[in-house]
């Protein structure tokens, strides 16, 4: 919990907390426009901009073509005028068309022109599986993020988080990808599919306070302490591997990095060298993912601390299926045989 | 391979109608007189625009008199100046070439022959207008006064390359021109100006974009991207298409110029179009002007299509000998835009050969006195560059650890290599 938790406020969803964010920063900040399919009047497909159309005006939050390309090359111009345009990109499986104008484009402006021009954009996505997307509505592709030189990208895991991210990241003067775990929209979710949805008002991390506050970008948040292992994830899988953790009784330090790019290794460091056992996590594929660029880093920086090599827990080198989407998923099963070799070693 | 009766279909790969070697004959191509072509009102229905998507707009003809209701009636002392700006194109063109050859740096691109495109334009907009440029509308840098020094500087890539070294040559961003980061992936530059046009109108700004594409990459994405987001915001941009027939060693026919204009894409979209000649510098004038008129006005975007001829190679790294005929610059019937305008300020009884000549001789003078002094600040390879910790700066607006640790390591490797280096040194005379 964090102090903000004794602030005036209210339990929240996630789609509340980001609609919340979105309605904080189009209030305190002229520049602020929200952009993208459907996001207008309608508010959204998952309503995460609902209400704010009416309440701050047509050319504050308006529905766009169908066109991630034009979206994304729209904002960057938008940046360039001294906007700061917040895009969303119905699905994270749709940013492909955009990939040229963020790659090629948002990452390398400040940089490309010696600081003239920056592009200031925060690019909203739902992201990752568990809701029987298929492969056009469950991917995670942070990786192809993560690769590319000049962009943040963030995840959080909890409406408090998602609220005081997403403020950060639009008053961040560098191109932002924000991915919004979908699974997570509604309830925190555990990995057991097969049990009741928990909703958020549940959970403590649904406290979400009033007004405007920030989670800087770059910091990790310790969400369960321990002495036995460490745990890095992110997004919907930091719930999954606290739940793994504690069926188990297992001592685990679960991290949620909650920013990828810019990463907090110091959080990573401090409790590897702790815990001397490390499991990464992650939805996404498992070949080239983040997950081996954690543990790569766990490696060169924590070798000599280490009790077992790293264990790393990911979805499967597949496309995203629909009626296996379980057996995709890296869930309880697989989670809780990583904790039993690690621990055993 | 075939069913039944019916024919086998043949793939249609367009090839052009001259190879190096061949005779060129141009009587194909439709050349309306000058001053035929209707002007509409800056504000009217935008299908009232669209026979002039399938014609040619034309003001200077053949008797070098500016005819018909699209003269923009400039005055001598604008006609002078608009001569002399694309006299100095051309003349740092030839300069930045010859600065190639010498291995001065890596790489130029020239645009002889299409330099009304760009100063024509950049004359016809306010000095405030957003420009996004593509590669080849250095008459834009120079019509704004962009120092000609700090474009040598950054073709160079030396210590005061304001870029810091990090652009290909001619890739500039003059941001106090209002002249956007050149990119070189293509055509992005289009849907972005669309962007700031939308936020120009969002602030209820007065100032309006405009962006250049080449006919070859209006086949990108985001050329249909940037018309369709334009035309459903109406937002307050003009675009150009340079079609200056060949794209690398690629003609026209290969972004869909054997179907119909450039020009004609505006129909699609419902937006206004012009077609011009690009080689008319009044006519590109007038084209450019009426656009931004209409834009400022609310009553929407322009797409132009400037139909010019790329009288040299894409760049220093390709030879047009290998592609193309090389009596094409010579037959071209829209002749040179230099020459044109030259011969009109003639015709007007205000110029002669010797006048020009000595104009000539002036602008290669500075371009001359420019290169002197860029060269002092160093030369692409021969040492004088930024210092080796900027290569790490403006990724992020600040610096993140592992950019921080990847600096110290490009540090490490330069000092192992030369031990007496310091890192400042680069900006005076290090190795």
């Amino acid at each position: 919990m964090t102090g903000a938790d004794a602030a005036p406020g209210r339990r929240m969803t996630m789609i509340e907390a980001i609609n919340d964010a979105l309605d904080v920063m189009l209030a305190r900040d002229p520049m602020v426009v929200v952009l993208g399919e459907d996001v207008g009047y309608f508010g959204g497909v998952f309503r995460a901009t609902a209400g704010l159309q009416a309440k701050h005006g047509r050319t504050r939050v308006f529905d766009t073509p169908i066109s991630e390309c034009g979206i994304i090359g729209v904002a960057v111009g938008m940046g360039a005028y001294g906007l700061r345009p917040v895009p969303e990109i119905q699905f994270a499986d749709y940013i492909y068309p955009g990939l040229d104008q963020l790659v090629s484009e948002a990452a390398r402006l400040r940089y490309r022109s010696a600081g003239e021009f920056t592009a200031p954009m925060t690019v909203r996505s739902p992201f990752g599986g568990g809701i029987f997307g298929g492969q056009t509505h469950s991917q995670s592709p942070e990786a192809l993020f993560t690769h590319v030189a000049g962009i943040k990208t963030v995840v959080p895991s909890t409406p408090h988080d998602a609220k005081g991210l997403l403020i950060a990241a639009i008053e961040d003067n560098d191109p932002v990808i924000f991915f919004e775990p979908k699974r997570l929209y509604n309830g925190p979710f555990n990995g057991h599919y097969d049990e009741p949805a928990v909703p958020w008002s549940r959970h403590p991390d649904s406290h979400v306070p009033e007004g405007h506050y920030r989670i800087d970008l770059g910091t990790a948040r310790v969400v369960r302490a321990g002495e036995a292992v460490t745990v890095l994830a992110y997004g919907t899988m930091v719930h999954v591997a606290r739940e793994v953790a504690e069926r188990q009784g297992i001592d685990a330090e679960v991290i949620d990095l909650r920013t990828l790019v810019p990463l907090d290794i110091a959080a990573i460091e401090r409790s590897v060298r702790k815990t001397g056992r490390c499991m990464v996590v992650h939805e996404a594929t498992r070949t080239g993912g983040f997950g081996a660029e954690l543990a790569a880093l766990v490696q060169e920086r924590c070798f000599y601390a280490l009790e077992a090599p790293v264990e790393r827990v990911t979805g499967f080198d597949t496309p995203y299926p629909h009626s296996l989407e379980w057996a995709y998923f890296p869930g309880p099963v697989r989670i809780g045989e990583a904790f039993d070799r690690l621990i055993a070693a | 391979m075939t069913a039944g009766n019916l024919p086998g279909l043949r793939l249609h790969v367009p090839e052009p109608r001259f190879r190096p070697g061949d005779a060129v004959d141009y009587s194909t191509l439709v050349i309306p007189p000058a001053g035929a072509q209707p002007r509409p009102d800056e504000v009217c229905a935008a299908s009232e625009t669209h026979p002039l998507c399938l014609d040619l707009v034309r003001v200077l003809g053949d008797d070098d008199r500016a005819h018909g209701p699209w003269n923009p009636a400039l005055d001598v002392a604008t006609l002078l100046r608009m001569l002399r700006l694309m006299a100095l194109t051309r003349a740092f063109d030839a300069r930045m070439v010859r600065a190639q050859r010498q291995g001065k740096t890596s790489f130029y691109m020239k645009s002889t022959g299409e330099e009304a495109t760009s100063v024509a334009t950049a004359m016809a907009l306010a000095e405030d207008d957003m420009v996004f440029p593509s590669y080849r509308q250095q008459g834009v840098f120079l019509t704004r006064g962009y120092p000609l020094v700090d474009m040598i500087n950054q073709i160079l890539s030396n210590r005061a390359d304001k870029l810091k070294g990090r652009q290909l040559p001619i890739m500039y961003s003059a941001r106090e021109c209002a002249i956007f980061s050149i990119s070189g992936n293509l055509a992005t530059q289009y849907p972005q100006a669309v962007g700031w046009a939308m936020a120009s109108a969002i602030r209820g700004d007065t100032r309006i974009a405009t962006a250049f594409i080449g006919e070859g990459s209006s086949a990108e994405g985001d050329f249909h991207s940037a018309l369709t987001f334009a035309a459903v915001y109406n937002a307050p941009v003009v675009f150009h298409v340079v079609n200056n027939q060949w794209a690398i060693s690629s003609f026209s026919g290969f972004a869909g110029a054997e179907r119909t204009t450039f020009a004609a894409r505006a129909i699609g979209y419902g937006i206004a179009g012009l077609r011009i000649d690009g080689n008319d510098p009044l006519a590109v004038y007038a084209a450019v002007r009426w656009a931004a008129d209409r834009a400022r006005a609310n009553a929407g975007p322009t797409l132009i299509e400037h139909f010019t001829y790329r009288a040299e190679g894409h760049s220093t790294s390709d030879d047009p000998g290998q592609y193309r005929s090389a009596a094409e610059r010579a037959e071209w019937p829209l002749g040179d835009p230099v020459d044109r305008l030259m011969r009109h300020l003639m015709a007007l009884g205000e110029w002669d050969a010797e006048r020009q000549a000595a104009m000539d001789a002036a602008v290669d003078g500075e371009v001359r006195a420019a290169m002197r002094a860029a060269e002092a600040n160093g030369v692409l390879g021969h040492g004088l560059h930024h210092p080796f910790r900027t290569l790490f700066e403006d990724v992020f607006e600040t610096l993140p650890w592992h950019l921080a640790e990847q600096n110290a390591q490009a540090l490490h490797e330069r000092q192992v290599k030369w031990p007496d280096w310091s890192d400042d040194a680069d900006l005076g005379d290090a190795p």
